[in-house]
């Protein structure tokens, strides 16, 4: 092109051709990734030496793993001196390490009740299950808890009827105020709770008994006790934290300040706190003779304590919303709670996705703290197992074995974080 | 007046009230910040005003005040015969008779276009769903984009996002309809597709409260053209005279800007 000449035209257009094929394979890649520069081939060199002199270090441990022996006398006779991991602790104490010390005669309630549970989640976690199977999520907790407590049946029915007063009372005072119809609706349960759902299964039981024989509380434990507290927790302290996060931006001045107080106060404290304030202190405070399930207390105050940082991990997901949304929810005639449902908490839960998940996971491994109140969670057995004569001196093997398991889990729990913001990806950026 | 209609059911009210919005000495303040001073409008039921001035004037801030996405202090506004004050069934009653449309079309990103049509009318009318699905695709053919309605907004380019923003207005029958800048976002070819949608609303009848600056627009269909500046109403007048004529010394440099160069 002439450069004194600033007019100019093309004369034909350029096609599209096909890009020139890669100057890749193998040998390519590994001087492009792992031997650019002295600094990338030190750090490469440093690494295969790292992991082979791991490799080199556990393998004879690992290969020689003896898998059936009753105690650790039995498993280093058998290793006769050489390295070795004695799997047969697993082996041996198994069921322990799953149920705790509940009846053996009954394991068959807590298996069923997980079975179920995977039932009861699939509809709520995989969209491609026809949304009819709901009810049974709904009904799954009451079911569950009288599978593992035993006892009469009428007692959860009962506990759900509350929820049918409740849904009632709502149904015919909301017309007036909706607030007053929340009111009515909470104190109406709360009344039938405490007064009228005791008396109402003895009676039911009376005419039409369905009994499991009862297991007490400190009897559950190993994984069960974890997998209780865990799924409860998480399956409550969600929603806990959703009012929680819209009392904090909430304009009330009262609910604003109650909530404010509330997460502040819980997350300026620490959670192994408030356990001892579940196994000691409520005592106190309880009257006298009231028989509040241990486990049930727990629950609740890791529930707190997981809703407290679930509240301003969605607080967080709620302000990164544009006003507009909230605008035009407000311009179409939605009142508030249909714009939180329908157009803001989609969309702020879909950003909160990896807080919340990171939350679940945090609760699901914080659960181990109840050894410390005398629950017998995984950790709890461990330290009785090699108390035991039997197993005592054995260390790893537990302990890598419990890892797994809470790795299992909570990797679980990451990837489907991924699969559902993978699912729910419609803003095309 | 709306003291002796208070009686009536809302449909003989509407039938007798000739008048849209009515705003009577109407105040706000931001903090200490005296956003809108002393307004006064009337508007008649079928007119179409478009509201100019220059940014900060308040234009917005007004039209936002006629459905209470922003709270007046003093002063009276009654829109369909129902007198805004912080009564919320009232608030409602008004919103869903007033549609809005935003300079950021402000669609719902997590819902497809039909369902950010068929969500109002499902939710806050009740129509049943198979209805609200007719009702969206009727509105969506009108602003023609029914084959986009399986999309969502992300996929949509900026004129046919605003487009479906007005089809989400229309399904819920409004009987006035708000637009706040709405072509300001959109690249200038993008621009007549969204006007052109307006104009086939205003020949129907619908009254029509539109803060813009297309001219053209304003010459093509306003009944009035109002023209703002620090928070007043400072000349109004029917465009042909309001263009050739302006009287304040403030509309004719403005009218200067916008249209001079
Ligand atoms: N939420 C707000 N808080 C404080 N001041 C505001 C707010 N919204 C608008 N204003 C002020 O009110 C005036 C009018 O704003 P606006 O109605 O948006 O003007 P326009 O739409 O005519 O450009 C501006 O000076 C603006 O800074
Ligand atoms: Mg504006």
């Amino acid at each position: 092109m002439n450069l004194h000449n600033v007019s100019w035209v093309r004369q034909e257009m350029v096609l599209p051709s096909a890009r020139p094929a890669g100057q890749g394979g193998p040998r390519e890649w590994m001087r492009k990734n792992l031997f650019d520069g002295w600094l990338s081939t030190l750090l490469t060199v440093a690494s295969v030496t790292a992991i082979a002199w791991l490799i080199v270090a556990i393998a004879p441990w690992l290969g020689n793993s003896i898998w059936k022996a009753n105690s650790l006398a039995e498993c280093r006779q058998l290793l006769d001196g050489a390295p070795g991991a004695c799997w047969g602790v697993i082996r041996d104490r198994w069921p322990q390490l799953l149920f705790g010390f509940y009846p053996a005669d009954l394991y068959w309630r807590p298996v069923l009740a997980f079975a179920l549970l995977l039932a009861a989640l699939a509809p709520v976690l995989f969209r491609a299950l026809p949304s009819r199977t709901l009810w049974f999520s709904a009904v799954y907790p009451g079911l569950a808890g009288w599978l593992i407590w035993g006892g009469s049946l009428w007692f959860p029915v009962a506990v759900y009827l509350g929820f049918a007063v409740a849904a009632g009372l709502f149904a015919s005072t909301a017309r007036a105020s909706q607030g007053l119809g929340l009111s009515v609706a909470g104190l109406g349960a709360a009344l039938w709770w405490v007064y009228a759902a005791q008396p109402f299964s003895s009676a039911a039981n009376a005419v039409i008994p369905i009994v499991l024989e009862a297991v007490p509380s400190r009897e559950i434990g190993g994984f069960l006790l974890s997998i209780i507290i865990g799924v409860t927790g998480i399956a409550t302290s969600l929603p806990l934290g959703i009012l929680l996060a819209l009392g904090r931006r909430s304009g009330l001045p009262l609910i604003y300040m109650l909530s404010v107080v509330f997460i502040e106060f819980i997350r300026g404290v620490p959670l192994i706190t408030l356990l001892f304030t579940a196994s000691l202190l409520l005592n106190y405070f309880l009257p006298p003779g009231t028989n509040f399930d241990l486990i049930l207390r727990v629950v609740i105050m890791v529930t707190l304590f997981a809703s407290a940082y679930m509240a301003e991990v969605i607080r967080g997901g709620l302000a990164g919303l544009p006003c507009g949304q909230y605008e035009a929810a407000e311009a179409l005639g939605l009142d508030y709670w249909k714009a939180q449902r329908l157009i803001i908490l989609p969309q702020a839960l879909k950003i909160s996705i990896p807080g919340i998940v990171n939350t679940f996971i945090g609760l699901f491994k914080d659960t181990t703290l109840v050894m410390f109140i005398g629950l017998l969670d995984p950790i709890a057995l461990a330290a009785a197992i090699r108390a035991n004569t039997e197993w005592q001196g054995i260390y790893w093997e537990l302990f890598i074995f419990i890892g797994a398991v809470f790795f299992i889990f909570c990797f679980g729990m990451s990837r489907y974080s991924m699969y559902l913001e993978r699912r729910l990806k419609t803003d095309h950026r | 007046m709306s003291k002796t209609l208070r009686g009536l059911s809302p449909e003989n009210r509407r039938g007798l009230s000739e008048t849209a919005v009515e705003i009577t000495s109407m105040n706000k303040w931001y903090g200490d910040f005296h956003a809108l001073r002393d307004i006064n409008l009337t508007v008649r039921r079928g007119e179409r005003i478009v509201i100019c001035g220059p940014s900060g004037s308040g234009k917005s801030t007004m039209i936002r005040c006629i459905n209470r996405l922003e709270e007046h202090q003093s002063g009276k506004i009654v829109v369909d015969g129902i007198e805004l004050t912080s009564d919320l069934k009232k608030i409602e009653e008004v919103r869903r008779e007033v549609g809005m449309v935003f300079q950021h079309f402000n669609l719902f990103p997590h819902l497809t276009i039909l369902e950010n049509c068929t969500l109002a009318p499902i939710w806050v009318r009740k129509v049943p769903e198979r209805q609200a699905k007719e009702i969206a695709m009727h509105f969506l053919e009108k602003v023609r984009i029914p084959d986009q309605a399986h999309k969502y907004p992300g996929q949509l380019s900026g004129g046919q996002q605003q487009r479906v923003a007005i089809a989400r207005s229309l399904c819920m029958k409004p009987r006035i309809m708000l637009f706040d800048e709405p072509t300001s976002a959109l690249d200038p070819e993008m621009i007549k597709e969204v006007l052109d949608t307006m104009i086939a609303l205003a020949d129907e009848g619908m009254t029509m409260l539109c803060v813009t600056h297309e001219m053209g627009f304003a010459q093509a269909v306003a009944d009035r053209v109002i023209f703002m500046d620090q928070g007043q109403i400072v000349e109004q007048n029917e465009p042909r005279a309001f263009f050739s004529a302006p009287r304040s010394e403030r509309t004719r440099t403005f009218l200067g800007q916008i249209l001079g160069h």
